[in-house]
């Protein structure tokens, strides 16, 4: 026992390295397991209070783009609501299920604090759990599809950027209804990868892709961005196409969260389903 | 005593904050990021106690990740950083050894013996940064182009940094 002391005591700095490179690892997996709870990232009040403030001072140098982006989205607005009036119209005489006329409803954001250069990149906006956000809901902005909801604090909450090399966001292209994956690789923050395209689809480069629906996150449709080249290996069983994000992340300033009021039915439903067939 | 350790305190929160308000923000080509936080663990007195390096190391890399939101990158390649600085130390002692009380600083030791010491702990601090983010070695080169763009970026700012503090002084 002596002997074992002395010899911890010896060695001291290299355990303590030891247990604090440990303890470093546990952070990082336990941090990188989607939808934790966490309370040591840019939700946290103080360091989202200072980024904040970080973020005030470098908007005055972007407050002529941000202004531009918000009349563009005033008058996508106003025409939406138009077509939305109608729609319901339309509905009212029909379905009986008044949720089908609502599915989603939106949740506007500011963004706080925001990356693209790192190979996960996420992203603060000033709302959280009292704005009834939770982690798990998708995010879109004007221009298309954003990120998703990684963990909420009161007031703030953290997303996952569609530039994180975790991410994957079910896609389809467009024209062709055929659906695959979008996953960033790391490099170009304007550009994503679309993955698992068969070989007898033939994608065409302006092809929009839009999300699919499938994962009830995003709603379906919502623009991802514009198919830019296509290349068919050899022997690969899967197109490599590259897709120009139709959201320039560089320039992201205000974001709508998704709440989707049918998601827990769907979910509960597909996991009975599955539940039942094993 | 106690002077010097109220000072290291300002320090600590002074590289913490320039680097989460001012140089996180700052990024060059998309690849070279400026790590400048570092040079807090790399300029620490010569006998600073290495438990006491490792903790403060530990401490500045956990507050710099919540900003980061990278909960443990920063911690490991500060806390690698800090322990193998010692060795590193040790093995480019200058002829006649080091001062007593002095800092691994161009004012110290010149900035020849400076960048020696710098760079191989800076790639380290880097190279475990990035590959940890990227998981592993599947971006290598991509990831290699961003290494050695923040070291160039970083050391560069350490230098001009110190240079302009130094004179002050005198």
């Amino acid at each position: 026992m002596d002997r074992l002391l002395r010899f911890l005591y010896t060695y001291r700095v290299f355990f303590t390295f030891f247990v604090l490179e440990l303890l470093c690892a546990w952070m990082i997996v336990t941090n990188n397991q989607y939808q934790s709870t966490e309370y040591f990232n840019t939700s946290n009040r103080w360091a989202a209070n200072l980024a904040g403030f970080s973020h005030n001072v470098r908007e005055y140098f972007s407050l002529r783009a941000i202004n531009e982006d918000l009349a563009d989205e005033n008058a996508r607005l106003r025409d939406l609501l138009e077509q939305e009036s109608q729609r319901v119209f339309v509905l009212r005489s029909g379905s009986r299920d008044s949720s089908a006329l609502q599915r989603y409803s939106y949740i506007g954001a500011k963004v706080i604090n925001n990356s693209t250069q790192r190979y996960k990149n996420f992203i603060t906006i000033n709302r959280g759990r009292l704005d009834s956000i939770a982690p798990g809901m998708a995010v879109v902005s004007k221009d298309g599809a954003v990120g998703k909801v990684k963990s909420v604090s009161d007031h703030y909450a953290v997303l996952i950027s569609l530039l994180n090399i975790d991410d994957n966001v079910s896609a389809t292209i467009t024209r062709t209804g055929h659906f695959g994956t979008a996953q960033w690789d790391g490099t170009d923050p304007r550009y994503i990868s679309l993955k698992y395209i068969p070989r007898h689809v033939k994608p065409l480069v302006g092809d929009t892709i839009r999300t699919s629906g499938f994962n009830a996150v995003f709603p379906e449709g919502v623009l991802i961005g514009v198919v830019r080249e296509v290349t068919l290996p050899e022997q690969a069983p899967f197109h490599d196409i590259k897709v120009e994000l139709a959201q320039d992340f560089d320039r992201l300033a205000y974001v709508s969260v998704v709440r989707s009021h049918l998601r827990l039915e769907k979910d509960s439903l597909e996991r009975l389903t599955t539940g039942l067939v094993k | 005593m106690t002077r010097s350790l109220t000072l290291q305190i300002i320090a600590f929160f002074a590289y913490l904050l320039l680097q989460v308000l001012l140089l996180k923000n700052l990024v060059l080509f998309n690849v070279a990021f400026c790590f400048f936080y570092v040079a807090f663990i790399l300029l620490l007195p010569l006998e600073t106690n290495p438990l006491s390096l490792l903790v403060v190391s530990f401490l500045m890399g956990f507050f710099v990740d919540v900003f980061y939101d990278s909960l443990g990158i920063h911690t490991a390649a500060c806390v690698g950083v800090a322990y193998i600085r010692k060795y590193w130390l040790a093995a480019i002692t200058p002829q006649g050894g080091y001062d007593a009380g002095a800092s691994p600083a161009i004012a110290a030791s010149g900035l020849q013996w400076f960048i020696v010491y710098a760079l191989p702990l800076l790639f380290v601090h880097h190279a475990a940064l990035f590959f940890i983010e990227a998981a592993g070695f599947g971006l290598f080169w991509h990831s290699m182009l961003k290494i050695i763009g923040s070291v160039l970026f970083t050391l560069t700012l350490m230098v001009l940094f110190q240079y302009l503090s130094w004179t002050n002084r005198r």
